[in-house]
């Protein structure tokens, strides 16, 4: 029987679990920082943040999530920092009156990869041929449509080739998730799609380096990817913690720092290139 | 489907090892869910007993909505939940997002609907006759509830089982008030999430079936209470 006895067992149970919970949560100096998809999945963060921790002191978390969100977490005073990749929507959140200080800290670009048959012939081409002929085949592109950095640049590209956003087309499919997902429709429907390098190497990783989808399009400058570190403005968001997230800015922007980006390799190639200002 | 069967595989490794990100996943996960169902008991079930036993006028129309609220989608309790305690938010001062507090406000939200309902139900079902006989003893209503509560205990039971399982499953409250931050606010489910989005699909299979193990131990250990 359920008796009462064994009823206040169970909630003396609860409530060690409850304090347990309570006990374990720390203090000291801390940062709270929102950044993409990228720098985190690629494990680029696993493998950096231990060392500015022990070095500066200061317990550094993050949330991985697009651009467009990390934006809108700074300018809710959510987070103390941001690590993101969207240049002009960077300036604009500093003219806004929501960022103060932006750092580019790193880059890779952006590459259009697809099935190693290529159905629509855009190997070798420049960028705004390769979507032209992707939109007059047809063929399948997969896009983030989730408005994080990667997905604002393609836009982008699709504006630069003089294309209209394919939103309504039947061949233009939209995700709404982060980059390796995306790549792994994109392998599923056999269509094209376009990502950071960085990520694309995580996939090759992932797939043994057999990786059915290939780098078709590259080296375009309009491609190039760049990271950068935004504080928030204290004027808008009084509570967040500038100072350390001024700290953490110029630690990623030091010598030490960019030399671990820069060894950061998967498949023996470079994720991001390290270029501070 | 090769990662199904690797996935297996890998969920039973990750049990049996010591791997520090798994542990304090499931460490965030039982943390709000415990936390998230004893508030939602302490209040859901005075809630549902008022709503059982006795009428008012607009009863039927109260339990339409607490039925309805059955449906909420957990990504809209997030975004109501991170309205409330985001730092430009009314209770943006104590510091709750991001913090498996913050996430455990979220599913007592999203728990209290189904313990209250389960519970007007059970007690809408108790023979007329029990209430009576209480009335006729003499009882107290500080008795009647006790008594009436305690008559359907295993009714309540069930009801907490329900909202347990929901609150253990989310995946939209967890992301959007927790953050998924590794070693603090990621719990099982946006850890299986995270690794899907990943295309780590084996992780996400191993992950499975750690939460699966968690419900289960949750379950033997109930059906200890039930027994003689």
């Amino acid at each position: 029987m359920l008796t009462k006895k064994r009823v206040s067992v169970l909630a003396a149970g609860l409530c060690l679990m409850m304090m347990a919970g309570v006990a374990l949560a720390g203090s000291g100096k801390s940062l709270m920082m929102a950044t993409t998809t990228s720098t985190d999945n690629t494990g680029l963060l696993d493998e950096l943040i231990p060392h500015f921790e022990k070095e500066t002191g200061i317990a550094l978390k993050w949330t991985a999530t697009g651009t467009g969100k990390a934006l809108k977490l700074g300018q809710n005073c959510d987070v103390d920092v941001l690590l993101v990749h969207a240049p002009p929507a960077e300036k604009a959140y500093i003219k806004n009156g929501f960022g103060k200080d932006r750092r580019q800290i790193m880059y890779n670009d952006f590459v259009i990869i697809g099935p190693k048959a290529d159905p629509a012939g855009i190997t070798g081409k420049d960028i705004s041929a390769a979507l032209t002929a992707i939109k007059a085949r047809g063929e399948r592109f997969i896009s983030r449509g989730d408005d994080s950095g990667t997905n604002k640049k393609e836009k982008l590209l699709w504006k630069s080739a003089g294309i209209p956003l394919p939103d309504q087309e039947a061949w233009y499919v939209q995700t709404g998730q982060g980059m390796l997902a995306t790549i792994n429709v994109a392998q599923e429907k056999k269509g094209y799609t376009m990502t950071d390098r960085g990520t694309y190497i995580k996939y090759q990783d992932q797939q043994g380096g057999h990786a059915p989808l290939t780098v078709l399009v590259e080296g375009d400058a309009i491609l190039l990817n760049q990271y950068a570190v935004l504080t928030l403005d204290p004027k808008n968001c009084p509570h967040a913690k500038y100072e350390l997230a001024k700290t953490f800015s110029d630690w990623m922007a030091s010598d030490s720092a960019q030399k671990k980006i820069s060894e950061f390799r998967l498949l023996g190639q470079k994720l991001f290139i390290p270029n501070a200002n | 489907m090769d990662y199904l069967i690797s996935g297996f595989v890998k969920g039973l490794g990750l049990l049996i090892s010591k791997d520090a990100s798994t542990w304090s996943a499931v460490g965030a996960t039982l943390q709000a869910s415990t936390a998230s169902m004893a508030v939602s008991l302490a209040a859901g079930l005075p809630c549902g007993f008022l709503l059982g036993y006795y009428d008012f006028p607009w009863k039927r129309a109260l339990r339409t909505v607490v039925d309805t609220l059955l449906a909420l989608p957990t990504v809209c309790v997030g975004l109501l939940i991170y309205a409330l305690i985001s730092s430009r938010g009314p209770f943006g001062a104590y510091d709750l997002l991001f913090t498996v507090s913050g996430i455990a406000a979220g599913q007592a939200i999203l728990a209290f609907p189904i313990v209250t309902a389960i519970t007007a139900s059970i007690i809408e079902s108790i023979d007329a006759n029990l209430k009576l006989t209480l009335v006729s003893l003499g009882a107290g209503k500080k008795d009647i509830l006790a008594t009436c509560l305690w008559e359907v205990r295993y009714g309540i039971l069930a009801a907490a089982v329900t909202a347990y399982g929901r609150v253990l499953t989310e995946v939209g409250i967890s992301m959007m008030v927790g953050g998924n931050i590794k070693y603090h606010t990621r719990t099982i489910t946006t850890a299986i999430a995270l690794e899907t989005n990943k295309g780590m699909f084996a992780d996400g299979i191993a992950l499975g079936l750690v939460l699966m193990t968690i419900a289960l131990a949750v379950n033997v250990s109930l059906a200890f209470l039930r027994k003689r």
